[in-house]
């Protein structure tokens, strides 16, 4: 049990928790932020992906402890309610999710994807999202939503 | 997962005394294999001893090979310059483990410590000829990889970087499984100036290996024809849900033949 303090969107959290306390329980318990999904808990399904420091990672197989010091970017942290991410618009625009459970891991991994490698082919998109999985769509709106964002984010 | 203690350390001698003061304690790398390992209750460490902040990364070109810190990401390996330019096949490789997100976070000194007989890193590190730095010693390669998940590290023994040496050409071939991506059979041949070295992974039941019979015939003719002949055994190779013995001996041909026909 320590105090565990991580920079949320910007935001430091600073909260008491146990040492094993995963970084996507702190994101969800302890900061609030639902966004967030635990799918498989395996490190497989990628519903759990956050930015830390920049880079996509599995919050599900870190401990928040690790987290420290570094800046954490949740599905929260990008856009805004009057002014949505270019990669959220793109997802509500191409029909890029269903039920929506795997959708905020999605995009996290796409904006990484994206930032990349703006050019990126379809089959590059394709291999990029080997970290997430959809059990809905069937990935063929998602890659749209993603061609879509990344050749908006050009501009 | 069962509690623990996560303890930050800022240094590899801090790293080994934490260890040593600990009952069971564990050092954590990039987490990709030990987190998942604790929360299923597979291992249970009284705390785990965070490397981040031991100033283990970084890729330093050395000549004759190139010096990788333990702590050095599968990402970092894959988008290095000097890695893509001096150690082709290996960059190919980096990149080719698991996911985006296993890669930012997973280690070479995580992946070769922990000797999976499913990873990647050690048919690489074995084909190459590598030397695993230590805390304590410098290991080579031939003397490191034991046994079925098992190292020549001690107990409280911690690699800090793995040098791999320059080969005339190189490559990988694995055959991953569709869903972890893991290798069902992996190849690294490199061949040097004295000869060739081939190291199979994914497929024996102690874990990597390198196949003499493929190393003679391709020494006589290095092309993949020269594999034409070479019947491999299923004795000693692992049967599980991904694959039979049987079907792993006709991959270790395949995968050999497709990474000589890479170089």
């Amino acid at each position: 049990m320590a105090e565990i303090s991580i920079s949320i969107n910007g935001k430091t959290i600073s909260k008491t928790a146990p040492d094993h306390t995963l970084l996507v329980d702190f994101i969800r318990e302890y900061a609030g932020l639902t966004g967030t999904h635990v799918g498989c808990d395996t490190s497989q399904c990628g519903a759990c992906v956050v930015h830390l420091d920049g880079v996509s990672v599995k919050s599900c197989t870190m401990l928040a402890a690790q987290a420290q010091g570094c800046e954490v970017t949740t599905i929260e942290g990008i856009g805004s309610e009057g002014s949505l991410h270019p990669m959220q618009v793109a997802f509500h625009e191409n029909h890029g999710l269903q039920c929506g459970f795997c959708t905020p891991g999605m995009i996290m991994s796409a904006i990484e994807l994206v930032a990349q490698n703006k050019n990126a082919s379809e089959a590059e998109i394709r291999e990029g999202l080997e970290g997430n999985i959809c059990r809905c769509t069937g990935y063929q709106n998602i890659v749209k939503s993603i061609q879509q964002a990344a050749s908006n984010m050009k501009r | 997962m069962y509690e623990t203690r996560y303890i930050s350390v800022s240094s590899p001698d801090e790293a080994v005394a934490a260890l040593k003061s600990s009952d069971d304690g564990k050092f954590l790398a990039g987490g990709m294999t030990l987190l998942p390992t604790m929360k299923q209750r597979l291992a249970a460490p009284d705390c785990v001893v965070d490397l981040a902040k031991c100033g283990l990364s970084g890729i330093k070109d050395l000549g004759q090979a190139v010096r990788i810190g333990a702590m050095t990401t599968h990402a970092e390996v894959a988008n290095s310059e000097i890695i893509q330019a001096q150690l082709p096949a290996v960059a190919s490789l980096a990149e080719n483990i698991g996911d985006r997100q296993v890669r930012n976070r997973g280690t070479i000194g995580g992946s070769v410590a922990n000797n999976d007989p499913s990873a990647c890193y050690p048919a690489a590190v074995l084909a190459l000829g590598g030397t695993i730095h230590t805390t304590k010693r410098d290991i080579a390669a031939e003397d490191f990889f034991v046994g079925l998940f098992e190292t020549a590290l001690e107990e409280d023994e911690l690699i800090t970087a793995i040098s791999l040496p320059k080969s005339e050409k190189a490559a990988y071939a694995k055959a991953p499984s569709p869903a972890s991506r893991y290798a069902m059979t992996g190849v690294f041949v490199a061949k040097f100036g004295d000869g060739i070295r081939l190291a199979v992974t994914g497929a024996g039941e102690d874990g990597v290996y390198r196949h003499k019979a493929c190393e003679d015939a391709l020494n006589a003719s290095f092309n993949a024809d020269a594999l034409n002949d070479i019947t491999i055994s299923a004795d000693g190779l692992m049967s599980d849900i991904h694959a039979s013995a049987e079907f792993r001996a006709k991959l270790v041909l395949a995968m050999a033949k497709q990474a000589v026909a890479h170089c």
